[in-house]
């Protein structure tokens, strides 16, 4: 330890974050996910990413933790700590890891020097033999001695650390001791670094929680909304959503089918809900691009259908593993022809439930596709949340009675939706159409059945009221400023914000989640009286702040804050941008 | 455009005629198209099978022959080009119950949508298939497909595309489909006789249909005496199936193959449980 009076050393915190690296093999995936589950059984609350090298399978990676008394959104600005099994490659990493000179970067002084681009920062550092501390206990292993160490960081217990390795290890019980015996090791070792990022106690009443990642979480939100048939092409980082509904859908009698492209996935979910059962399909920024066309249909054939977009870094094959909020433009502008649909936008882990669970709704009452927002960071995030509150059941999908006397598929339906005859129902059937169609569905190319059917389509999304789900509106509601912006930015900015607000600068915050049709009614009221407007999001072109001012007027000063993604906003960065703007 | 509501489908106790399973629809077609032999035929063997119009679902893509499901009495979905296949196999599978039957032609499921004929014919969910192969675009006033022959001269290809004919027969026997069957519109009892094996047989059920383009290909009005029919007699053995394509001229007509593999059903543990049991898995 070369800095005793490290600012650490006998404090407290609510909000610890800690890094595991090393190299492929070395089990920091496998050590930060017990950290996790740890954190969690102690009371806390917790968000962990992953990054890795480009390896296929092995190569360096690295586990990003962030644990704390109140629930998170968004990695903090700097990490405490971080900690290695060994160096090898540790610094492809560097822009994800800031440090500071108030973190602590530990290693095993066998596996050599850390990288400059860390002790640059000004960290502490401290060492830890871990592999000889594992090779101390039969069958130990180096990240095992990691997570000891790291958990008496922490302050996380020891029962909390070994309910972690018997849930992680349940198929392995031979492995549990010795590995309980190497945290053991691990954790009285780091006691001699006189060191500690010890948090506070964890909150006294523990309501019900959760651990899950995004992926998870929409997934559970789409079989709650109805979900039964799901079609599925795998894509980095939408795959997991998939992968999650394979089983689960089986449990609850539904079928996910694997496609052999995503042209095959969206038409054979659009087949399914045809057929009556409620649809879906996940994917990423190339994927929605293959699907843009069959979206179309389901908007002329009137046919529901949810599309989750999980986006990650674009154009073309982009960075897989990494987010952006750069496919709104497609989303909400990428079909041909008039065709009004729904997008929608998860802005939080939990939300990605909520959010996808009324995107399944809405589809189903509206008899529509809709786009689902979600991105590689909330998707692929763990987190330890609050479980969220159930959202109230949405309309069922408008069938046509068996025998309806003079049926057409797309009467013109005040209100625009009109009943569905499903495949099976006697007397009914009809043709559901790509072609323009008259009432009975029949094929027309006439101007008058093109009128009439591009009204009912923007009529029925047009007409509804979406309640108050349409945005989260939080912070100063009085203030004078207001903060617009979508998806994973919102965790950030939350947290930049409630720094400003320490600061005395006060904002509105909205977070929109239902972002087409635009409800510009609500959001007109929600910034009535601003005179400053600030929208927020991760992509080059500032797509949403353009967005919003083709859709609706907005009041006062307009100005946007955007750039690309791969990093995430910190709330830091939202912080300092707040207060130039609040100078400005 | 008639705006007449649909007709009523009469009881199931009554006994169904072919023009039961017709629509009121005019087709768009061609006096003289092939086409309209695929709907006779395909009336006929509902007909015979006493099928319900309301549980038979006809799916297609684009192309002239897609235009098929408007001019059924049963569920007709009409979709995008090439995606007929897909569209099918997610109905069949959200719902078993019904019986499928994807129509289209040559360009649709050969060329743009080329790769879902090979994973249907993989995937073998039990449908029936029909593709009305006229060896060209008709619906854009004369392209050359992928089975046109390679020398035929066109507007967008002038002296010909020089490609070899794609195999549509040679390619679903190879990529698992488990019946296999040639016929020719010149043929409606043939074809409604092939249908009904079809739709009868488990998995995926292939017929690629001789259908005649008068007006971009009227040489092929000579198909009448160019065909064999009975040429082709169903088999179980894949060996022997493949051999008797290497013999194959193109206008045998009948079942090359019947296989027996078990049709396309979702694999592993299934249950009916409530979805908030699934919350079990997050809870801390």
């Amino acid at each position: 330890m070369q800095h005793p009076d490290h600012p650490g050393a006998g404090q407290t915190t609510r909000s610890v974050s800690v890094v595991l690296a090393g190299s492929g093999g070395a089990g920091v995936m496998t050590a930060g996910n017990m950290l996790l589950e740890a954190a969690a059984h102690a009371g806390y609350y917790a968000l962990m990413t992953r990054s890795s090298g480009p390896q296929i399978r092995g190569g360096e990676a690295a586990a990003m933790l962030r644990v704390a008394c109140e629930p998170v959104e968004c990695m903090e600005d700097q990490f405490h700590v971080l900690a290695a099994v060994d160096w090898e490659n540790v610094q492809r990493f560097r822009a994800e890891i800031p440090l500071g000179v108030a973190s602590l970067i530990v290693g095993d002084p066998d596996q050599g020097e850390p990288p400059d681009v860390f002790l640059s920062s000004g960290a502490a550092r401290a060492t830890l033999p871990l592999k000889k501390l594992a090779k101390s206990v039969p069958d130990g292993r180096p990240n095992m001695v990691l997570l000891g160490a790291l958990a008496e960081l922490l302050g996380l217990p020891d029962d909390a650390v070994t309910r972690a390795v018997e849930k992680t290890l349940g198929k392995r019980p031979a492995a549990v001791a010795p590995s309980l015996a190497a945290a053991a090791a691990g954790r009285t070792a780091a006691a001699g670094i006189g060191v500690r990022f010890a948090l506070d106690a964890p909150p006294a009443t523990r309501r019900p929680r959760w651990l899950l990642t995004g992926n998870e979480a929409a997934g559970y939100g789409a079989i709650k909304g109805g979900v039964r048939f799901v079609a599925a092409y795998p894509i980095t980082p939408a795959t997991e959503l998939l992968e999650w509904m394979s089983p689960a859908l089986a449990e609850v009698g539904g079928t996910l089918v694997q496609a052999e492209d995503e042209l095959a996935s969206i038409n054979m979910a659009i087949g399914g809900s045809y057929g009556g059962v409620p649809s879906l399909t996940a994917t990423s920024g190339p994927g929605l691009s293959l699907m843009v066309e069959a979206l179309g249909l389901a908007v002329a054939a009137e046919i529901p259908l949810v599309v989750v977009d999980v986006m990650r870094v674009g154009p073309s094959t982009g960075i897989p593993t990494k987010s952006e909020q750069g496919d709104l433009n497609i989303a909400v502008y990428g079909l041909h022809g008039d065709a009004p649909h729904l997008v929608l936008a998860a802005n939080s882990v939990a939300d990605c439930l909520g959010t996808t669970q009324w995107a399944v709704q809405l589809a189903e009452a509206l008899q529509v596709p809709a786009i689902v927002l979600s991105d590689q960071f909330l998707g692929q995030a763990r987190a330890v949340i609050d479980r969220p509150a159930d959202i109230a059941p949405g309309d069922d999908r408008v069938v046509a009675a068996a025998g309806t006397p003079g049926y057409k598929r797309y009467a013109l339906a005040e209100g625009g939706v009109s009943p569905m005859a499903i495949p099976g129902t006697a007397g009914l059937a009809y043709t559901a159409d790509g072609l323009e169609h008259a009432e009975r569905g029949t094929p027309s190319s006439q101007a008058a059945d093109h009128f009439a059917q591009l009204d009912k389509r923007l009529r029925k999304l047009t007409g509804r009221d979406y309640g108050e789900h349409w945005a989260d509106v939080e912070g100063d509601r009085g203030a004078d400023r207001a903060i617009v912006t979508f998806g994973s930015c919102t965790g950030p900015v939350r947290e930049g914000l409630a720094r400003a607000a320490a600061d005395g600068m006060t904002a509105r915050l909205i977070s929109l989640r239902l972002l087409a049709p635009l409800p510009a009614d609500r959001l007109v009221d929600a910034l009535a009286g601003v005179s400053r407007v600030l929208v927020i999001e991760q992509n080059q072109s500032a797509q949403l702040y353009k967005y919003l001012r083709a859709e609706c007027d907005l009041p006062g000063r307009l100005t946007s804050l955007h750039r690309p993604g791969a990093l995430q906003y910190s709330p830091g960065e939202i912080h300092r941008h707040l207060i130039e703007w609040s100078r400005a | 455009m008639n705006e007449a509501p649909c007709t009523a489908v009469p009881p199931a106790s009554v006994m169904r005629g072919p023009n039961d399973y017709k629509s009121d629809v005019k087709p768009v077609w061609c006096p003289g198209c092939g086409d309209f032999g695929v709907v006779n035929a395909l009336a006929k063997a509902m007909a015979k099978m006493a099928l319900e119009p309301q549980d038979v679902a006809v799916v297609s893509g684009i192309g002239c022959s897609s235009r098929i499901p408007a001019y059924m009495a049963s569920y007709g979905f009409h979709g995008v080009h090439g995606r007929a296949l897909p569209a099918g196999a997610g109905l069949k599978i959200a719902r078993p119950d019904l019986t499928v039957i994807v129509t289209g032609g040559d360009g649709d499921g050969y060329s743009i949508g080329g790769n879902h004929f090979l994973h249907a014919c993989r995937r073998n969910v039990d449908m029936t298939y029909i593709v009305m192969d006229n060896r060209v675009y008709g619906m854009t006033k004369g392209q050359a497909s992928p089975t046109t022959e390679p020398d035929w001269d066109s507007k967008l290809s002038p002296d010909g595309t020089g490609l070899r004919e794609f195999q549509p027969l040679v390619v679903a026997l190879t990529s698992g489909a488990n019946f296999i069957a040639r016929g020719f519109t010149g043929d409606p009892n043939g074809l409604a006789d092939l249908i009904e094996r079809a739709v009868r047989h488990p998995g995926f059920s292939f017929i690629e249909v001789l259908s005649p383009c008068v007006t971009f290909r009227p040489e092929q009005k000579e198909w009448k005496k160019l065909v064999k029919p009975d040429a082709l007699r169903p088999t179980a053995d894949l060996p022997r199936a493949a051999r008797r394509l290497l013999r194959d001229t193109g206008f045998d007509l009948g079942v090359l193959y019947a296989g027996d593999r078990p049709p396309y059903a979702p694999r592993g543990p299934r249950a009916a449980r409530a979805p908030s049991d699934l919350e079990a898995g997050f809870a801390l």
